[in-house]
This record gives C-alpha cells, sequence and structure tokens, in this order.
C-alpha cells in the first residue's frame, strides 16, 4: 500500500533513508554539482505521483488517506505538529474513489493531503491560530485559499500547529503545545508555521498552508528541510487568514519539492473579490515548470542573472549556513547562472521597521478578540474588566508584547518617530529591491542565520529570536515572492540540520523562483532531505 | 467616568449564532452583554419630571438678555448621515432599518477572525454627489484608516474611516434663516466630508436611563445589524452662532440629503445625526472658549434649544466668574428635563491610534468620474431657492416650496405646464398642505397630477369656474383623482363653466347687453323688487339671462353688465 505512494518518501520509518552523515557533509561543501543523479533519486512531486496512481488505478485515495492517518497517529505523540485532525479525511477520500470509480472528473489536487496552518479558517474545524482566545472556535466559512483546495479535491488533513497568530519564529509561542522538529526532536521546527513545515518534512501531510508574514513560511522550511514558498503579496487571498499584519501577511505553500509547493501555489492563487489587496495578475501554470530531469540541457539556467546578497553573509550568519549558501551560489553557477554579489544597502534597517509596522498592525488587528462576540470570555463586573481580564487570559506573552510595542508606536505623540519612519524606511527598502532586481532575475541569501536550534534556547531572549528574521523580513516590507529550499546541512541533531537557501524574485515573478527551484533541486547533488528516524517509533 | 457594567457575555454563543443566521434569518438573535444593576450614584429618572425650562433658572429673563449680549457662542456641526445604499459598505449584508435585530450581518460587519472588508463603490458615489453638492473639493486619492477604541458595539476593535485624507473638503452651504427667526442668509463653511462605517447598537433589556452613559440594566444586548452601515460624516466650520441657525444648519444638510437621494436623512431613525461643539466667548476675543459636545438630538428644535439652552450655562459661568467650571466634556440634550447634562468628561485628548487602513486600497478616481456625477445632480435647495426668489416669490413661499424636494418637485411641474406661478404657489401651501396635513399624507401620495392642478389654476384664471367651485374640485381630485375637464361635466358644473370651452363662449358685450335688456324689460316686476332693496333677486336676472344665452354667456361679463342696468337711474 504504502509503495504505491511515490516518490520515495518513505513512509515506513525504517529503514529510513537517511540524507548522509556527517561526514556526507563536508563533502558536500566542497564537492561541486553535478548534473547526475546522486545514489539519492531527486525528490518526485508527491501531488504528480497521487495524481497518477489515482488515475491509473494503482492506488485509491482511501488508501493514502488511510496511510498518511496511521503516519500521523504513529507520528503525532514526539512532533506534535497538528492541533486538530479532521474526522471527515477517510470520507473525503472515499468520495473522491467514488468519483473515479464512476468515471467522473477530479480535480487535479484529488486526493492531496493538505495540512492547514491553524490560523487560516477551516469551516466547521477549530481554527485558534493557537490561541487561548479562540478555543474551541470554529469558522462559519473557509478561508479562500481552503475552499480552492477543497473544490480541487484536496483532502484538509487537519490544523497545524504555530506560533500564536503568528507570532514567533519557533512555535513555542502556541498556546496549546510545542512542536518538534523531524530532524531533532530536542529542536524548534521554526515559526511560526512551524506545524505545517514539520507535517510536511515529517510526512504527515504531502503539501501544507502555512502563512508568512515576516518569514513564516521561509525560516521553518529551511529549519525541517523542506521547500517553503511565499508568494508576491496579493497573489493568494487573505480571505479567511487570521490578520497578524495585513500589509505583509500571505499565505504560503509547503512541500517536499518545489513542484509541489508550486501546484499548490497555483491552486490557491488568483483575484478574489472579497479580499480587496488581492492581485488580478495573471496566474501562470507553474506545473509547466516541473520538468523532468532527463529533458535538462546541460546548462539549463543558461543566462539567468542571479545576485548574491552581500549582506546576507556578514557576521552573525552561522559559518555552515554561510558556505552552504556559498555552495548554491556555486551550484548554480554550475547550471549556467550568472552569479553576482549585489549590496542592498537598507538591508539592515528592514528588521526594526518590520517589527514596527508588524506590531503596529497587530495591536489593531487583534482589537476584536474581545470577548464579546465569540472566543474566550472572562466573567467581569464591568466592561473594562471584562476586556481585560478576557484579553489579559486569551492572549499569551508575545502577543501581549507585540501589542504593547504597537499601541505604543501608533499612540499620538509617537507614530511620525516609529509608524511613519518605519514606512519611510519600507519605501526605501522595496526600492533597493528593485534596484536589485533590474540586474538579477533573482536574489538568494540564507533562509536564516542558522539551522534549527534548540526547543527553549531563545524563549527568554526575544530580541535574539528577532534577529533570527533578518534574512526575510525585507522580503515581506517590500512585497517580493520568495522560495526557500533545502540546499545543503550543518552538523547538529543525529544526522545533521537542514539549512534552507533563499531565492528572491520580482513581484509576481513566482515562475522564474520556481523555474530555477526545481532546477536546482533535482540537480543537487544527494538531493532528498529526509528527517531521521523518529526516536521511539519505529 | 462611565462605568457601564458588564459581567458575563456567553462564551460560544457566536457560533451558533453565526451558522444560524447564515442559513435562516426569520430568528432574532442576540448578543447579549449582561451586567449587573448600576450602584453607581448618578440620578437620571428624577430629572424627566421636572419642569420644561430653555434656561437655567433664577435669573430674570430682562437680566439674562443683558448678560447673553456679551457673549458670542462659536458652534461647529458634525453630522452623520447614513446612506441608503442597498448594502452595507464593506460588505454585502442589506442595509435594512428596523430588521429583527442580528439578522442582517455576515462574518464582515461580525468582525469574525479572517474576515475582510471590501469598499462598496455606491458609498464612493454618494460621497461624491455630497462633496460637489456642500461645493467642496474632491480627493482624486483618498484613503481609509482606523479610528480604535473599544466598544461592545464595535466588532472589530476599530472603526474604518478616514482620517488625514478624507474625500471631500473645503466646501461652504448656503442657507435662509426663516422670517420669524430674523430672516436672512448665512453661508457656513463645510471642513471636510469623509466616508466611514456605524456602528452597532446596544439595547438595554430594562428601561434604564442611560443619559449619564450608565447603563442600568441587568443584561444588555448588542444588534451589530447597523455595524458597516455606511455614514458620511460632514463637518462643518465653527461659523455657527446660535441655535437658530444651527437649527438652519442641520435643516439645510437634511434637504441636501434628500435632494441627493444618499439618504432618507430622517432623525428619529438615526439616519441623521447632529453632534454640536459649541463655546462661547466674550465678545471681541478672538481665542476660543472651552469647547463642550452636545449629543442626542433627535429634531432639529432640540438642536435649537440645546444649544440656546448650554449658551445660557456658559454665559452664567462666565458672568459667576466661574468659567473654569466650563470643562471640555460630552453633554446630553435631556428632551424631559429640557437641559444638557453631563454624559462624559474627557480626559485629556482621546488617543484613537489612527493609522492607514491595510485592508483597504487607496480610493483612486478620475476628473471625469467627478464631472459624469456633478452632471448628473439634481438642482439642489439653494438653487432652488434663488430660481423661486427671481419667479417673484415672497420668502416664505420661496423656503415652504424649497423645503421639501417632493413639493418642490411638484411645484416645478405644475408650473411647467404654463400654471401661474403665485396660484400654484398659493394652492400648494394652503390648500393641498393643509391636506396633506390632515389625511397625514406625502405630496407623492396625492391622486392629483401637477398637470391636472395646472388645469385647474388655468380654468380659475380663465374664469371659467370660480374659485369656490375650484376648491371643490381640488379636494376631490386630490383624493380620487380624475380630470380638471372630467370633474365639470360630470358635475355639471356647466353654469358657471360654459365658457370652458372656448369657441362657445358669448363674449361680445354688446349681444349679452342685448339679452340682458330684453330680460330686464321682460321682468318688470322683479325689477321694481331689485330697485326697491331685493339686490338678492340678481341670481335671478342672471339665471335668465344665462337661460336666454344658454349658457354660453360670460359670467363675468354678464353679471358686470347686469348690475350696471339694474342700478341705472333710468
Amino acid at each position: 500500500m504504502l509503495s504505491t505512494l511515490q516518490p520515495p518518501r518513505s513512509l515506513t520509518l525504517l529503514p529510513f533513508r537517511r540524507f548522509h552523515g556527517s561526514k556526507t557533509i563536508a563533502s558536500l561543501a566542497s564537492s561541486s554539482p553535478t548534473l547526475d543523479a546522486s545514489s539519492v533519486s531527486p525528490p518526485q512531486s508527491q501531488i504528480l505521483t497521487t495524481r497518477r496512481s489515482l488515475l491509473s488505478g494503482e492506488t485509491t485515495a482511501s488508501e493514502i488517506a488511510k496511510s498518511y492517518l496511521s503516519r500521523i497517529r504513529l507520528t503525532e505523540p514526539q512532533l506534535k505538529c497538528f492541533l486538530h485532525v479532521s474526522e471527515n479525511v477517510l470520507k473525503e477520500a472515499q468520495e473522491i474513489d467514488q468519483r473515479i470509480s464512476r468515471g467522473e472528473g477530479v480535480g487535479p489536487l484529488a486526493g492531496v493531503v493538505i495540512g492547514v496552518k491553524d490560523n487560516i479558517c477551516t469551516e466547521g474545524m477549530p481554527s485558534t491560530a493557537a490561541s487561548r482566545i479562540l478555543e474551541h472556535y470554529r469558522p462559519p466559512f473557509d478561508a479562500t485559499a481552503v475552499k480552492k483546495i477543497k473544490e480541487m479535491g484536496g483532502i484538509v488533513v487537519g490544523k497545524t500547529n504555530m506560533d500564536e497568530f503568528g507570532m514567533g519564529s519557533t512555535t513555542e509561542a502556541s498556546a496549546f503545545q510545542v512542536t518538534a522538529n523531524p530532524w531533532d526532536l530536542t529542536r524548534v521546527p521554526g515559526g511560526s508555521s512551524g506545524g505545517s513545515a514539520a507535517a510536511v518534512a515529517a510526512n504527515q501531510c504531502m503539501v501544507s498552508l502555512g502563512s508568512d508574514t515576516g518569514g513564516s513560511v521561509r525560516q521553518p522550511a529551511s529549519f525541517c528541510g523542506v521547500v517553503g514558498l511565499k508568494p508576491t503579496y496579493g497573489r493568494v487571498s487573505r480571505f479567511g487568514l487570521m490578520a497578524y499584519a495585513s500589509s505583509l501577511d500571505v499565505i504560503g505553500c509547503f512541500g517536499s519539492t518545489v513542484a509541489d509547493a508550486g501546484m499548490l501555489l497555483h491552486a490557491v492563487s488568483g483575484y478574489d473579490r472579497f479580499d480587496s489587496t488581492s492581485s488580478k495578475q495573471d496566474v501562470p501554470e507553474f506545473e509547466s515548470q516541473s520538468l523532468s530531469m532527463d529533458s535538462f540541457e546541460s546548462k539549463p539556467l543558461k543566462g539567468v542573472r542571479v545576485g548574491l546578497i552581500r549582506e546576507t553573509l556578514e557576521e552573525g550568519v552561522d559559518s555552515g549556513v554561510r558556505s552552504a549558501t556559498q555552495e548554491a551560489a556555486s551550484h548554480l553557477e554550475a547550471l549556467g547562472c550568472l552569479v553576482t554579489e549585489v549590496s542592498l544597502p537598507s538591508f539592515s534597517l528592514g528588521l526594526p521597521a518590520y517589527y514596527v509596522i508588524a506590531s503596529s498592525e497587530s495591536s489593531s488587528n487583534l482589537s476584536r478578540y474581545d470577548g464579546v462576540r465569540y472566543g474566550n470570555q472572562v466573567m467581569a463586573d464591568e466592561l473594562n474588566k471584562l476586556y481585560e481580564c478576557s484579553r489579559g487570559q486569551g492572549f499569551g506573552g508575545e502577543v501581549k508584547m507585540r501589542i504593547l510595542m504597537g499601541t505604543y508606536a501608533l499612540s499620538a505623540g509617537y507614530y511620525d518617530a516609529y509608524y511613519k519612519r518605519a514606512q519611510q524606511v519600507r519605501t526605501l527598502i522595496r526600492k533597493d529591491f528593485k534596484a536589485a532586481l533590474d540586474h538579477n532575475d533573482i536574489l538568494i541569501s540564507p533562509a536564516a542565520p542558522s539551522a534549527a536550534y534548540k526547543i527553549g534556547e531563545k524563549k527568554d531572549d526575544p530580541l535574539a529570536m528577532y534577529a533570527g528574521d533578518i534574512m526575510t523580513v525585507n522580503v515581506n516590507l517590500a512585497g517580493l515572492p520568495a522560495i526557500v529550499l533545502p540546499c545543503g546541512l550543518v552538523e547538529g541533531g543525529p544526522s545533521g540540520l537542514p539549512v534552507g537557501l533563499q531565492m528572491i524574485g520580482a513581484a509576481f515573478d513566482e515562475e522564474t523562483l520556481l523555474k530555477v527551484g526545481h532546477i536546482f533541486e533535482q540537480t543537487l547533488k544527494g538531493s532528498g532531505f529526509v528527517p531521521p528516524t523518529l526516536p521511539n517509533v519505529a | 467616568m462611565s462605568t457601564t457594567l458588564f459581567r458575563t457575555i456567553q462564551p460560544n454563543h457566536f457560533t451558533l449564532l453565526t451558522n444560524a443566521l447564515l442559513r435562516t434569518r426569520r430568528t432574532s438573535r442576540h448578543i447579549s452583554v449582561r451586567c449587573q444593576t448600576s450602584t453607581t450614584t448618578q440620578q437620571s429618572s428624577s430629572q424627566q419630571q421636572q419642569p420644561r425650562t430653555s434656561a437655567p433658572k433664577n435669573h430674570g429673563s430682562n437680566k439674562l438678555d443683558e448678560i447673553l449680549k456679551d457673549y458670542e457662542a462659536v458652534i461647529g456641526i458634525e453630522t452623520h448621515v447614513q446612506l441608503s445604499t442597498s448594502t452595507k459598505a464593506f460588505c454585502s449584508c442589506p442595509n435594512s432599518y428596523g430588521s429583527h435585530p442580528n439578522t442582517s450581518i455576515c462574518p464582515v460587519c461580525m468582525g469574525l477572525p479572517g474576515a475582510l472588508p471590501v469598499l462598496s463603490s455606491k458609498v464612493v458615489d454618494f460621497g461624491v454627489r455630497l462633496g460637489l453638492a456642500l461645493n467642496c473639493s474632491l480627493s482624486l486619492k483618498s484613503k481609509f484608516d482606523r479610528k480604535q477604541y473599544f466598544y461592545p458595539d464595535l466588532p472589530k476593535g476599530y472603526q474604518i474611516s478616514q482620517f488625514d485624507v478624507p474625500i471631500a473638503s473645503g466646501g461652504y452651504v448656503d442657507v435662509d434663516i426663516p422670517l420669524e427667526f430674523g430672516g436672512g442668509h448665512r453661508r457656513f463653511g463645510i471642513t471636510r466630508v469623509h466616508m466611514e462605517e456605524d456602528a452597532g447598537k446596544l439595547l438595554h433589556s430594562d428601561a434604564g436611563d442611560y443619559s449619564q452613559a450608565m447603563i442600568v440594566s441587568k443584561l444588555d444586548l448588542v444588534d451589530l445589524n447597523r455595524a458597516g452601515v455606511p455614514l458620511l460624516e460632514i463637518v462643518s466650520e465653527p461659523d455657527i452662532r446660535s441655535g437658530v441657525e444651527a437649527a438652519e444648519y442641520g435643516s439645510e444638510m437634511q434637504r441636501i440629503v434628500r435632494y441627493l437621494g444618499v439618504s432618507n436623512g430622517n432623525m428619529q431613525e438615526g439616519s441623521l445625526r447632529c453632534d454640536v461643539n459649541i463655546s462661547i466667548r466674550p465678545i471681541g476675543q478672538a481665542e476660543f472658549g472651552t469647547k463642550v459636545e452636545i449629543k442626542n438630538l433627535n429634531a432639529f428644535s432640540a438642536m435649537s434649544r440645546a444649544i440656546d439652552y448650554e449658551i445660557t450655562r456658559q454665559a452664567l459661568l462666565y458672568n459667576q466668574g466661574q468659567a473654569d467650571q466650563i470643562v471640555t466634556e460630552t453633554r446630553l440634550w435631556d428632551e424631559g428635563a429640557q437641559k444638557t447634562v453631563t454624559m462624559r468628561k474627557k480626559e485629556g485628548l482621546a488617543d484613537y491610534r489612527y493609522f492607514p487602513e491595510p485592508d483597504l486600497p487607496e480610493v483612486i478616481f478620475t476628473q471625469e468620474y467627478v464631472d459624469s456625477i456633478r452632471a448628473s445632480l439634481p438642482e439642489l435647495p439653494e438653487a432652488k431657492r434663488r430660481r423661486y426668489e427671481a419667479m417673484g416669490l415672497g420668502i416664505q413661499d420661496v423656503l415652504f416650496l424649497a423645503n421639501d424636494v417632493s413639493v418642490a418637485e411638484y411645484f416645478d411641474e405644475v408650473i411647467g405646464k404654463g400654471a401661474d406661478v403665485k396660484s400654484a404657489a398659493n394652492w400648494l401651501m394652503s390648500d393641498i398642505a393643509a391636506y396633506l396635513k390632515n389625511e397625514e399624507l406625502s405630496i407623492s401620495d396625492v391622486k392629483l397630477t401637477p398637470q391636472e392642478l395646472a388645469e385647474l389654476i388655468a380654468a380659475i384664471k380663465d374664469e371659467t369656474i370660480s374659485g369656490k367651485i375650484g376648491k371643490q374640485i381640488l379636494f376631490e381630485l386630490l383624493a380620487k383623482g380624475g380630470t380638471v375637464q372630467g370633474m365639470i361635466k360630470e358635475k355639471d358644473l356647466v353654469q358657471a363653466s360654459s365658457c370652458y370651452f372656448p369657441q362657445n363662449c358669448i363674449t361680445d358685450p354688446v349681444e349679452i347687453e342685448k339679452m340682458i335688456m330684453k330680460v330686464i324689460s321682460e321682468s318688470p316686476k322683479q325689477l321694481e323688487q331689485y330697485r326697491s332693496g331685493k339686490t338678492k333677486l340678481q341670481g335671478f336676472f342672471t339665471g335668465q339671462v344665462m337661460k336666454m344665452s344658454k349658457g354660453k354667456a360670460n359670467p363675468a361679463l354678464l353679471n358686470k353688465i347686469l348690475l350696471e342696468k339694474l342700478n341705472a337711474k333710468d
């Protein structure tokens, strides 16, 4: 049954195709990329494989669903990726099987098992943004992205854990549970979409939706060794995404391959009349980018101009990350890219500007959680007490801190010094990116300054945690698309820790990112980033 | 200071609520906010028993006038106009007044997680219309901002409004002060017009009085039907100086929005709400005094009285050397007690932490769009008044006719059919107005068409029928409809109306005189009686002549000549 589920991201726990031992890490760093398939075959799209095997009758959606459910049952006690697992998975799978057996058409995502971040509304299924204040809350409608997934036959398997309302970089700020990194259970999966990233890494679902306000898709993708795609602002409707910072939020996609992330993006993209910030730009068929390796020319990326952002390799970045990024650059060069260093002078201004803007918007966006109409309420003798107690007990520490920061930044007398200034920085960053992308097709950088760190390591040092967002926040401020894909391993954990490469594209040019990303992924020696065995599960 | 008391709000009430509402809109549901009975010391209900007074007592009116003449009031008005769009501003919920509580709501106007606002283009349309009508300059590029505060009737914790770039600004409005209030023409500056959304309503289950913003009830309910309904807020310059001027300003706003069709302007339903900002200063002083806000003004007359009360209150405090007791605060007009009472004192400036609404793109439109709307604007009250005035109508007629857009349109149609202007005005202002008042109808309800009123006026003017007959016909036409001509035939009003068909009419005085002489000569007895004082017999002669002429003699001419002959001393 499981063998029907190509690609070979084995569902069995043992024997597990490990990436390489620590010895290989060094060899990866020093080896020049080659177009030959290494001993490990390149990862294959799970969506395409599912489609093929369903339509050929090789397997059924029910079988696939069952295998994922049992995988979840086995691994959840260690990983804790999900806040809720749907009771309807098998029912939905059976409906797909019935359609197929009746010879009726099925959608392009038929049978695809999809995890959805808990801040994305799913009708009738708990959607809490991992916050106590929304505990047990079940929205009366699907987010537009979820609606589209369902219309295309996708099966929402459950709601993934996250930092409360997306505020955090470790998923430790969930009100309910801490998710472990499948590569090392003592480490964080990153965040805030840590549950979605870890679930894909651990093969609890094929693909998943996350959200990215300052790197919340890309950084956990890097930490968990999966592909994370942050689309252009406005590419995917935000309707049904619980707002953190409205001008930065985007729904993003996780997959074990670039092709999967691209196909999921294609499914959820497009103008939505319920979100006036969604774009009317055409959505290209990203699937056509996922050519098979056989069709690659010797220099498949010939002429693609790649700018390596100088400021992202300066101090504060782990040496392992730095060398993996440089290796990735060499690999791109070997594929025919023209790699040069570019400078973004405003780069270091992004982080403080981001935290001012995101906190300001969140202080406003979270005002609706007042305990009056829905969510958890605390009895009180008077109105202000009702607000204080409901919010005081409903929100976690990180959320309260950001609400306070944002309220402060928007207060009379401080607005100009903080919010307005941050907006000016934002304009500057946009301009710098624009200039860099006028001369380059894509820009590359590490996805994070380090690989996954230990659970609890930065819990009491928010500034250190915030600093980890330095690679990603600028992209949100500029509204650009970016993809993170695994490019190497560094030492740590039982068998190394993945490191992600970030590729940044021009607005609405996800196509180039997916093309370059796909070829990069398919040709990277030793690709196939599969986390090691989960202890005590086998 | 305001200590609204809330206790429990039932958890998870909402899920049931929305789910139910998405499927059925039949049952009325509330979002409940349960409160404890207030234990605060504000007395309020007792105030309702107080006799009506228009000014603080213990001051003879002469003395009061003496004091008042040293002060000048500075008044600015914020008017909220609820727009008569079919949907709410940012969602497709129907915008309907008086529905069952919480039946016109959806995830967007309830502020559910993940819901986003989408602006209805109609709101912009109406904003531009009103902006143009108020002689404002339009911002071709404006934006929305969030005004943030917590209150149970504000689902998102912020109101979507416009802060620093309103859709329209820098206009003015012209009004005529009615003669009974001194008359004259005034122009008031309009600072700005901006678009925003309304909040919901708190309903108080007990008949609690909340004149002090005390919610003295056991259970408070939130009705979100009104949440998200589009508003235009009009802010005036502080150009207004008296209650009368303020009332006239308010009435003009009401007329304008009704003329434009952007709102029903109904104050009782809250479709038009005026908040007054008022301060006074000694005449000659340049600086403004401390500003007080007055709310809860449900009629223009109340607004006028509230302002006059407030001017007096403040003037007396000044006069008694207690100007420091005039503090920045919001006062409510207590209609029962005819006075303003403190609602809440403002400690420092409220900080609404405005910032640009990131969920909505900028509002951008072209000059062509503005021009096309300008071209579609109806004639506005001020233009109508000046036109009526130029037609020779007195100011009272002018104000009456232009006051109600449907009356003005009716009048315009009547005179468009060629009716005499003054007669048309008179009919509308006297008999028709009285009829409407008696029957509690509006002009649009009557069966009499403008065409027929014009016919009626013409028939009286050319003496086809008398004014008296005209009135009789009028009331029938008002109630039943029909034509003047048909009515004359049907009622056999021929006696006085043979000349209705001019071609049959005998208007030659010589011919009429001949007939008269014949009748007189044939009736010596009656003539003698007449001349001896029985003048009632004039009718006999008239009848005889009419009979002889087969009803065709022009009655006016007939009577004129007849009188000459009868009274002639031959």
